[in-house]
């Protein structure tokens, strides 16, 4: 590199005035093979690959709308948590009896940090010059392993979870979106208060009576003798004799829930 | 004109050694799915990256509507996928994007191990995918509870009892992550938003431009 005397800079910064790089392509016939140059002959081979791959990236997304469930409620008990399909692995790891409860350390650290480590360590663990899979039969059994166990656990996964049941939990309800029924509710009538005294009520239908697990009672279509009909002997999911009162609450509170009718 | 332009440039930035690096080099054959077709298994990182591209746009037009707030989360969620024209299709692009961008680099990932490609002089630069790799988790992790539904809750709830069943420092990553030892609430989608939009993207950012300029330093490794 020329240095000292003689040379010129652009202004009084460090850029040379003379001697740049000239701006012409090389020239790619002394590569062997068919080398060729990355811009712009390559780049388009590769975008020609990226927009097959985009149409089928479109495709998914306007046939699979990404998915929206009803909003976070921390006191919904009876949700099955799943986190997304790539968690589901390491998840299906806690559920073995190797691996959870008095051993959970084995299955929340010590697999998924020997796993992850190994996979950070290949180059030092497998320091042959021999590249071929077939030439270096132990790293690549290894990894078999680890991908086949990765697809394994993944399935188990999958195969125990019910999707049906994970399907209707959490779907979005008028009540999410606030388009409840037009309906009055005094909450100063006796039978209000014997509602939320009712744990047994309030647990299914909600303490706003828009319904929890258990149906909306808001702009309901019985009659008071109907109501004390279902809540004495049950209907549906719902068990009998959960009513803890007297006869006459009962009737006050039947009365009450019959008179929730939509304006 | 443009080569006016360039010239001018080029005159006081001496711009030219870095087009050089970053678009004329040399793509050797065995990588050129134009010449074999098998060789479209070396187009897995470019793919990845390319989805990285589309997460970060459609990410960026995504906070125009969300709010990170636990009253609002959900419903801005709500009216960006029901209400906002194209809505739907930039949150689902970010939705796919999210998935896909795990299989391609899973597929990357695989590529460069069955052909050896991890190996001297290249370890450090399979040190830093992984490190890539872990982000993306950190991502898909951080960014599955931002909408704010029961699937997001639920699973981030158990992800960070998981996260705290640690020896010695599971508390500490609990307390970190969801902002309060006991409470998983507006703290906690406060700190994954934070996380998910400016700590993990900082560093993927990083560890990127480390890996190129790896590459681009090595060139790609030869043929088997």
């Amino acid at each position: 590199m020329q240095r000292g005397k003689g040379m010129k800079f652009v202004g009084d910064s460090r850029v040379k005035a003379n001697n740049r790089m000239p701006n012409v392509p090389k020239d790619y016939s002394e590569y062997p093979g068919k080398t060729e140059a990355f811009w712009p002959d390559f780049l388009l081979k590769e975008w020609m690959v990226g927009a097959v791959f985009l149409i089928g990236y479109l495709l998914l997304t306007v046939a699979h709308p990404s998915p929206l469930e009803g909003p976070a409620d921390p006191t919904n008990a009876s949700y099955i948590p799943l986190p997304d399909w790539y968690f589901l692995s390491m998840y299906q790891l806690l559920k073995y009896s190797f691996a959870s409860g008095p051993y959970n350390l084995i299955g929340a650290a010590i697999i998924p940090g020997i796993a992850f480590g190994a996979l950070a360590l290949v180059p030092f663990l497998d320091t042959t010059p021999e590249r071929r899979p077939s030439k270096r039969p132990l790293p690549t059994a290894f990894m078999l392993l680890a991908i086949a166990a990765l697809i394994y656990t993944t399935w188990e996964s999958v195969a125990a979870t019910n999707w049906e049941a994970v399907k209707a939990q959490g779907v979005i309800s008028d009540k999410h979106l606030g388009l409840l029924p037009d309906v009055e509710v005094d909450e100063t009538s006796e039978g209000y208060e014997i509602f939320q005294a009712q744990a047994s009520c309030i647990g299914c239908h909600g303490g706003d009576l828009a319904g929890v697990s258990g149906p909306m009672l808001l702009g309901n279509e019985l009659t008071a003798e109907e109501v004390s009909e279902v809540i004495a002997n049950g209907r549906g999911g719902m068990p009998a004799g959960t009513f803890s009162g007297t006869d006459e609450e009962l009737q006050v509170l039947s009365e009450f829930i019959a008179g929730l009718k939509e304006k | 004109m443009l080569n006016k332009i360039y010239d001018w440039v080029d005159e006081r930035l001496d711009i030219t050694p870095i087009w050089r690096d970053i678009a004329d080099h040399e793509v050797p054959e065995h990588v050129n799915p134009a010449h074999h077709f098998s060789a479209f298994v070396y187009c897995f990182g470019g793919l990845t990256f390319f989805i990285t591209v589309i997460q970060i746009l459609s990410g960026m037009f995504l906070t125009m509507y969300y709010v990170p707030d636990v009253e609002n989360a959900w419903k801005s969620v709500y009216y960006l996928q029901n209400e906002v024209a194209f809505g739907e299709i930039v949150r689902g692009m970010h939705h796919w994007g999210a998935s896909l961008v795990i299989v391609m680099m899973f597929l990357h990932t695989l590529r460069v191990f069955f052909t050896g490609s991890y190996k001297k002089p290249r370890e450090l630069n399979w040190l830093v995918g992984v490190g890539i790799f872990a982000i993306m988790l950190g991502l898909g992790f951080t960014g599955y509870l931002l909408p704010w539904d029961m699937k997001a809750l639920f699973a981030t709830k158990v992800g960070i009892e998981i996260a705290a069943s640690m020896p010695f420092i599971g508390g500490m990553i609990k307390t970190l992550l969801a902002g309060d030892a006991t409470i998983l609430g507006a703290q906690t989608l406060t700190r994954f938003f934070a996380i998910h939009v400016f700590f993990l993207p900082a560093a993927l950012f990083a560890l990127l431009a480390a890996h190129f300029i790896m590459i681009r330093r090595q060139g790609i490794s030869g043929p088997l």
